[in-house]
């Protein structure tokens, strides 16, 4: 078990496709030090790689915050990703599979749902965007 | 941010077939010249067959999958066929939650049963 003195928290500024990997590594360094088995370890970085690149596409720059949660006896990473960019007009129709305003696969964010525990999306045309994914420890 | 530029792909062709292994992360760039390399060295090699080698990458999202749909598309257009091998469990159980699928590239277990399978089925056809 980690010392519960020093949870982790921590921001990585996301400006364009260099900042893909400084976020892989960071997600990758968090959820091994909270304990991810194997295929919830991938599915975090994978999750956190389409929400980086969505910022990187559709934003230009933003931030991920990644912190450590506890509730109720269990312990899991919640990742938050912010931009100022042109927001998403219609969240539901974004949140289906195959939609894309063809820059992608339109996987990226229903992809990402399917990934994690908890998954919210706040965003409006012209308010920018915030997506927050939880994925506790089994 | 980064120190090092992450590693790139490397290609080693072996009796008609360009063995492509890709590193633990390929970064966006490497991606984006993977296609344009492997089609170069396919005319040059005059290759029957590209093997992609994933067991050192440890995540495919969704962009990365894009890349090998589109490789394997222009592969085929020049009369080669694909194979992915050695995929990690935890990355392929991945891809599926993703809901991706690498279409109708063919796979196997890891790059010997890959070279195996390629080198029966060249046999077959000539």
């Amino acid at each position: 078990m980690r010392p519960a003195a020093r949870p982790i928290r921590t921001t990585v500024p996301v400006h364009g496709e260099e900042s893909l990997a400084a976020a892989h590594r960071t997600v990758d360094e968090a959820g091994q030090a909270l304990g991810y088995g194997l295929v919830d370890q991938t599915k975090l970085v994978t999750a956190a790689s389409e929400l980086v690149r969505n910022i990187v596409l559709y934003a230009g720059s933003g931030q991920m915050e990644v912190e450590e949660l506890s509730r109720g006896g269990q312990s899991g990473l919640r990742l938050t990703f912010t931009d100022q960019g042109p927001g998403i007009p219609d969240v539901g129709r974004a949140m289906q599979d195959g939609y894309s305003t063809g820059k992608g696969m339109g996987l990226g964010l229903p992809g990402a749902r399917r990934l994690v525990h908890e998954f919210s999306i706040d965003s409006a045309a012209g308010s920018g965007t915030r997506v927050t994914i939880v994925l506790w420890r089994r | 941010m980064t120190a090092a530029t992450p590693p790139s792909a490397h290609i080693i062709p072996l009796d008609g077939i360009l063995v492509v292994t890709l590193p633990p992360l390929l970064g966006d760039s490497d991606a984006e010249h993977l296609a344009e390399q492997v089609g170069e060295r396919l005319v040059a090699e005059q290759a029957h067959a590209v093997l992609i080698d994933m067991a050192q990458m440890r995540m495919i999202d969704s962009h990365m999958g894009r890349v090998l749909n589109v490789m394997a598309s222009m592969i085929r257009m020049l009369g080669a066929e694909t194979m992915v091998a050695g995929l990690r469990p935890e990355v392929a159980m991945t891809m599926v939650e993703l809901g991706m699928d690498l279409g109708g590239i063919r796979a196997a277990l890891s790059v010997r049963h890959g070279l195996a399978d390629l080198r029966a089925r060249a046999g077959r056809s000539e």
